[in-house]
């Protein structure tokens, strides 16, 4: 025993006992026995699937219809996206407590804040916890096959997941700046664009970029139910067994996530 | 009268007792500094004077008004006529030097000036005349993160020359500073208030500061006014009591070096 014992040792020396306890019966439960993945016949059906994929297709009607579908997913990752930024600033503003007035002082007590922040934390969370496929599926019903529905879709999820993290962003930021201007009479709106938002412009716009990185891929999955772009592409390659169309729809989901990597980082160096 | 404060309590939610019973009148154009050991309640009772904090017992009158008593329109039209320089100047890093000294008019601006603002800045003379004061006309485009904290406080008291307030409020406005740089400070608030008749209350560490430039000279200790007296009136037996067991301000006093670690860290 030392003089000076740490009083947090017991605190964080049970916290890892803790998730050590829960993520074993979780692993159990998940099946989660990758040694698998290396028998040797395992290896074989693998590789003889992933042999199928080469050469990749340099078919030139193929790649006139790649382009085509590369062009509409990221049409629909892009609209999508921006409804999804458009839902999800409002409420974002809502849920921010950085930019709570009534915790200046405290002003006399009012419901109407929590109520407000908590109806605000509710929609995003009903919005986000419905897959975009599903929303796909239903929507698809509705607009009939085509891009439109998977836009929409993502609107609904991206929305619900931008209007969270951006309300978090905007709290873990220094509020000191948000909060002085508050107490100099500035409104709530105007203390965010000049307190918050220069702190936490950087971390907002990666993010979003990131969000878009993710909409071209979750375009993708929703063109397996019909919504159209590189997905539907994908899914009828599959279903024919074409492994070289496949593998060069795989290529350009890479190439798409390089690019948006790239354009994330120009952003954020102009930024910063 | 500017602020009055009768009878004012503050119990922080943990339960630690900041000010007990605090009577306080300052009128408009009127300088006070408030002097004390840290700890004392200082910060506390600036932030009560500044409709900042909700004192827990007692009376705030504040420009003719009771801010606790007013609606959320008129409390925030209160806080704009309420200028506040802080310890650490509250300027975001990614901001321009312009930008952050116009948003000290962000209670008085329109919603649409102060948005275009963040285009194109609304009043670049003005900012370019409160910072000149402070000798810092140069650094107007500049972004603050390019600043020393120096400048910064500089930035940060440029902000509240612009914002033209009745009531200024500094808390430990010069502590982490240089004695050039300190001096400075404290003039042009001193001449913002002679010159718009706002009145100045000003916490601060250094005593001869305080007693050079402030006409009326508050002790603060243990959450109590210790005494309120004329500057010519404090007598070194006087803060000799005040500051009874405060290691840095003791040293101080005492004609020996300055222990500046603690004074540094606060």
């Amino acid at each position: 025993m030392t003089r000076w014992p740490d009083p947090d040792a017991l605190r964080r020396g049970t916290l890892a006992v803790l998730a050590v306890m829960i993520a074993w019966p979780l692993l159990v439960l998940a099946e989660f026995k990758p040694w698998h993945l290396f028998d040797a016949g395992n290896l074989a059906v693998m590789g003889g699937f992933l042999a199928g994929f080469l050469p990749p297709s340099t078919d030139p009607a193929f790649l006139a219809l790649l382009g085509r579908a590369t062009v509409e997913t990221l049409a629909m990752a892009t609209a999508g996206t921006a409804l999804a930024w458009a839902i999800a600033v409002p409420f974002a503003f809502v849920m921010a407590r950085t930019l709570s007035v009534s915790r200046i002082g405290p002003a006399r007590f009012s419901l109407a804040g929590p109520v407000v922040r908590g109806f605000a934390r509710g929609v995003m969370m009903v919005l986000r916890a419905i897959p975009e496929v599903v929303w796909a599926l239903v929507i698809v019903r509705a607009l009939g096959l085509g891009p439109a529905a998977g836009v929409l879709a993502l609107a609904i999820t991206y929305g619900g997941m931008l209007g969270k993290v951006y309300a978090e962003i905007l709290e873990s930021v220094d509020a000191g700046p948000a909060r002085a201007l508050l107490e100099a009479g500035s409104s709530r709106r105007m203390a965010f664009a000049y307190g918050l938002l220069p702190g936490a412009a950087p971390e907002l716009v990666s993010y979003t970029v990131y969000r878009w990185e993710c909409a071209v891929r979750a375009s993708v999955v929703m063109g397996f139910v019909g919504a159209g772009g590189l997905g539907q592409l994908m899914d009828q390659s599959m279903k024919m067994l074409n492994g070289g169309e496949a593998s060069m729809i795989l290529a350009t989901f890479l190439l798409l996530v390089l690019l948006a990597d790239a354009f994330s980082a120009a952003l954020r160096r102009v930024l910063a | 009268m500017t602020l009055r404060l009768s009878g004012v309590g503050v119990v922080h939610p943990g339960g630690r007792r900041a000010l007990s019973a605090v009577d306080l009148a300052v009128a408009a154009g009127e300088r006070v500094a408030l002097i004390g050991p840290s700890g004392a309640g200082k910060t506390t009772l600036l932030r009560v004077a500044g409709a900042s904090l909700r004192p827990t017992e007692g009376q705030v009158e504040l420009l003719g008004a009771e801010p606790w008593q007013l609606g959320t329109g008129a409390l925030r039209r209160l806080r704009a006529r309420i200028g506040a320089v802080h310890q650490a100047p509250p300027l975001p890093p990614r901001q321009r030097v312009v930008t952050a000294v116009l948003a000290g008019r962000l209670g008085q601006w329109s919603v649409g000036k102060a948005l275009w603002s963040l285009v194109h800045p609304a009043d670049t003379a003005g900012a370019h005349e409160a910072l000149d004061r402070l000798g810092l006309a140069d650094r107007l485009f500049d972004r603050c993160d390019r600043l020393s904290g120096g400048q910064l406080q500089r930035v940060a008291v440029a902000r509240v020359l612009y914002q033209r307030p009745d009531l200024l409020l500094a808390d430990e406005p010069v502590s982490s500073l240089d004695p050039a740089t300190s001096e400075l400070l404290v003039s042009r608030l001193v001449a913002q208030s002679e010159a718009s008749g706002a009145a100045l209350v000003a916490s601060l560490h250094a005593v001869d500061l305080a007693l050079k430039w402030f006409p009326r000279v508050v002790g603060v200790r243990a959450g109590q006014v210790m005494f309120d007296r004329p500057a010519a009136e404090v007598t070194p037996a006087l803060l000799q009591a005040l500051y009874e067991g405060d290691v840095v301000a003791g040293a101080v006093l005492a004609g020996q070096p300055a222990v500046t670690a603690g004074a540094m860290c606060r």
